[in-house]
């Protein structure tokens, strides 16, 4: 007797393996653990317009680089223009650069943009940001600034609580006459900005935009972004807040202007927007395609390979089904995975019609059949007889529902043919030796068994993790392994074997 | 009571052999894969039989080919009756008894006349795999009728009573007597109504009777009590089982044999895998016994050593 030890590390490695590939799947390409789940979408749509002065143009406009936002459509319609969308390693900044050989005249260019937000809001600093040179205040203002600056450091500790003094310092209810003075020559943010670089504390300028469903001609907003510890950290200067709400997408972050024309004046960029539902499976499909992910999986398939698919990986839930009810309830089916292939084809009639025309045709056969008998054929023609006048009892059944207006009769075609003979054949013998009563008996059997699995594999969520989370599978391989070694008493022989118990 | 289910704790302590750990610790260990066609062929253990000097029905001929099937009628003449049954078969299915002869009528145990097509479809279905496992070929044995010894009359309603017996690595370890009744049609399969009685391994007197895994105390046709049996020639049924054990070389063993009138007690055919409702039949599980006996190791007991071992030590009084 060998040790059972590596079959039980087989079963674990299986089983842990099979759970890590499922929670990986969910995780990290964010593919939902529940089916129909839906999550919120925005469209954005960024319209630059410029006049044209009837020369070369080149339009330089940044493209959102969020990571609280993932980017899954992006296109940009611009007839007559030239368009390159360049992405800086550096500094990780998107730009789409749009060109003309001679524009004259209002011009407007479009980019559109679809995303999902991911979660994330913190903004993590790729490097550490070089300290920024020193503002040189102008003279007017050089005295206001240094003490508004020197009071407000003292009373902090780290970047993070200065920026947070200077923020609550310039938006006080009452205002120091210094603050007043520098804010009627400066916008909060650039304020904010100077006196942070003043005291070399690494700060840029982003621009955002709110995120509101169906707003259209919206303008980014400006904020501030402070290092501190490897993190930038969002402020409003223009309302003392800090941080960021969760319908704020950050535009660019380069620092730089947002939009740069040259060859055209009056330049401007409008903002509209709309928000949307859409499948949370088929957004992470998408942003895995974005990603490369789909390089080998089901998912790159065409259409109907992939609904050929789904319909087989459910036998592994039938099978396990039947091992279950075999194994530990005890029930006995006829012919081992016959219920399973019966299952399969109820998903496709659903299970009433499944049932009735399943009933009507094995009826009509044993009657053809029982004529058969008479004729003393050899089995394999016999067998082959049946297969063909149950494909004629389809086709008829099928018509008869088709005249009648039965749409549901159509879709008993689905039912494997070869099975349906051998069930009537087999059905028939038991007719002969043991009566009607067994017939009965283990028809009824099989299609209980058969309703248990087509429940089991009809189930949205059991089709949805089948499919999307293939470890599933070696879970299901784990629990089948293992339950091929249960030695322990069936479900029925509790019953069975009730007059042996406590005997003694 | 029939919709009572029992705890696995208290049928464990009964010592009751479930399904499951049947076929993976006792068939699954103990019975070759490669000895299956011993027991699974008929034809095979008949053929062993006689080689090993064991009793058998006698064997009229065999049926291999379609055609073959027309010398049937020239095959069983001057016979008084005979069997037909596959030779791959299981549960009993395909077997048909002709018990009268009459020039070329034949006739069923219940008097129905069987015409020459009717065989003819009989052995043609045979021959194609209708009853084998898994629908594989297969051939049709033409046996003698056995003709049962009347101490069991009164006890068995058209049907052969037959004797099966648990032999586990050569130890008969349990006992039942089948005996067929009007509900089963004859034949001697408990799931089909049969009525099982455990037979006492030290003695081959009954002790307890169930149909259709309930107990019962009168056979349900003739009303005579059951547990009163004592089979008779038990000596020589422990020793046929036993020495089966080293024909076949299947650790785990039904042996299924019959009490002729002329010939004394015939083999009928090997299980190796046994039912479990021998267990309901005698009241008791198997697994002490069981266990018993793979207490005892490598043992190297002659077949004689191991009857006179399980009498003494399997006999329901001997509390082993």
């Amino acid at each position: 007797m060998h040790s059972k030890k590596p079959f039980y590390i087989l079963v674990a490695l299986l089983f842990i393996s099979g759970i890590a590939a499922s929670v990986f799947r969910g995780i990290e390409h964010n593919v939902p653990f529940l089916p129909g789940k839906q999550v919120q979408s925005w469209a954005v749509d960024a319209k630059v317009s410029f006049q044209g002065i009837g020369e070369p143009a080149e339009v330089s406009f940044s493209l959102p680089n969020d990571p609280a936002f993932e980017v899954l459509v992006e296109n940009a319609s611009s007839p007559g223009y030239g368009l390159t969308i360049s992405q800086d390693n550096q500094d990780q900044e998107r730009r789409a650069l749009w060109s003309v050989r001679s524009a004259t005249g209002l011009q407007n260019l479009y980019y559109k943009v679809t995303l999902i937000p991911t979660g994330t809001t913190q903004v993590i600093a790729e490097q550490e940001p070089t300290a920024p040179k020193d503002f040189i205040w102008p003279a007017t203002e050089k005295d206001a600034a240094e003490q508004v600056i020197s009071k407000v450091w003292a009373k902090s500790a780290t970047n993070l609580t200065f920026a947070q003094q200077l923020n609550k310092a310039l938006n006080a209810a009452e205002r120091t006459q210094n603050v007043e003075l520098l804010l009627s020559s400066n916008t909060p943010t650039k304020l904010f900005l100077h006196m942070l670089h003043s005291k070399g504390v690494p700060a840029q300028e982003v621009s955002g935009l709110y995120l509101e469903d169906q707003r259209r001609r919206q303008q980014l907003s400006s904020f501030v972004e402070v290092y501190n510890d490897g993190e930038w950290i969002l402020f409003d200067p223009s309302n003392g807040t800090q941080g960021r709400k969760d319908n704020l997408l950050l535009w660019d972050r380069s620092g730089k202007s947002t939009l740069d024309v040259t060859g055209g004046v009056n330049s401007q960029v409008n903002f509209s927007m709309l928000q949307d539902t859409r499948s949370a499976l088929a957004t992470s499909l998408d942003v895995m395609k974005n990603q490369g992910a789909l390089d080998f999986s089901l998912y790159q398939l065409p259409l109907e390979e992939q609904s050929l698919f789904k319909g087989i990986l459910l036998i592994p839930i039938g099978v396990l089904m039947v091992v279950f009810l075999r194994v530990i309830v005890g029930l006995k089916t006829s012919g081992t995975f016959m219920p399973v292939l019966i299952a399969l084809a109820f998903i496709q009639t659903t299970l009433l019609t499944g049932l009735i025309g399943f009933i009507l045709i094995v009826a009509c056969g044993l009657m053809i059949r029982s004529y058969l008998s008479q004729l003393n054929l050899l089995l394999i023609s016999r067998i082959s007889a049946v297969i063909i006048v149950v494909i004629g009892i389809i086709g008829i059944f099928t018509l008869l529902s088709y005249k009648f207006g039965l749409s549901e009769g159509l879709t008993i075609t689905f039912f494997p043919m070869i099975i349906l003979a051998w069930t009537i054949e087999r059905m028939s013998i038991l007719w002969e030796e043991e009566g009607p009563k067994e017939v009965l008996l283990q028809g009824g059997g099989s299609l209980f068994v058969a309703t248990l699995a087509y429940l089991a594999m009809s189930a949205t969520w059991v089709q949805h993790w089948v499919f999307n989370f293939l470890g599933i599978h070696l879970v299901i391989l784990a629990i089948v392994l293992l339950m091929g070694q249960y030695t322990g008493y069936r479900l029925l022989e509790l019953r069975r074997f009730k007059p042996l118990a406590g005997d003694k | 009571m029939r919709f009572e289910f029992a705890m696995p704790s208290s049928l464990h302590k009964s010592g009751v052999l479930g399904m499951n750990k049947r076929n993976i610790d006792y068939i699954g260990r103990y019975n070759p894969r490669k000895f299956y066609k011993r027991v699974d062929d008929k034809l095979t253990t008949k053929q062993l039989a006689i080689a090993n000097d064991i009793a058998v029905p006698a064997l009229i001929g065999v049926v291999r080919e379609q055609h073959e099937i027309e010398e049937i009628p020239a095959m069983v003449e001057g016979e008084s009756g005979f069997v037909i049954k596959p030779s791959k078969g299981s549960g009993g299915k395909g077997i048909l008894v002709i018990t009268k002869v009459e020039g070329d009528r034949y006739f069923k145990p219940n008097g129905q006349e069987v015409t020459h097509s009717e065989i003819y479809r009989h052995v043609s279905n045979i021959l194609s795999g209708l009853f084998s496992l898994g629908g594989a070929p297969d051939v049709g044995i033409v046996e003698g009728l056995i003709q049962f010894d009347p101490v069991f009359d009164g006890y068995s309603y058209e049907g052969v009573p037959d004797i099966r017996l648990i032999v586990y690595k050569g130890f008969p370890v349990m006992g039942m007597l089948r005996l067929s009744t009007a509900a089963s049609d004859g034949k001697a399969n408990l799931h089909q109504g049969a009525v099982g009685v455990g037979v006492d391994i030290g003695t081959g007197k009954g002790l307890h009777a169930v149909q259709f895994d309930t107990p019962v105390d009168l056979h349900p046709d003739t009303n005579k009590k059951l547990t009163d049996i004592q089979v008779p020639q038990w000596d020589f049924l422990l020793n046929t089982a036993s020495k089966a054990y080293e024909m076949c070389e299947m650790g785990y063993l039904g042996t299924d044999m019959v009490l002729d009138k002329v010939k004394g007690p015939l083999l009928l055919e090997l299980n190796a895998r046994p039912g479990l409702a021998i267990q309901i039949a005698n009241g008791r599980g198997i697994l002490p016994y069981l266990n018993h006996v793979d207490s005892l190791g490598n043992h190297n007991m002659t077949v004689s050593k191991r009857v006179e071992y399980a009498k003494k030590h399997f006999s329901h009084n001997a509390e082993s």
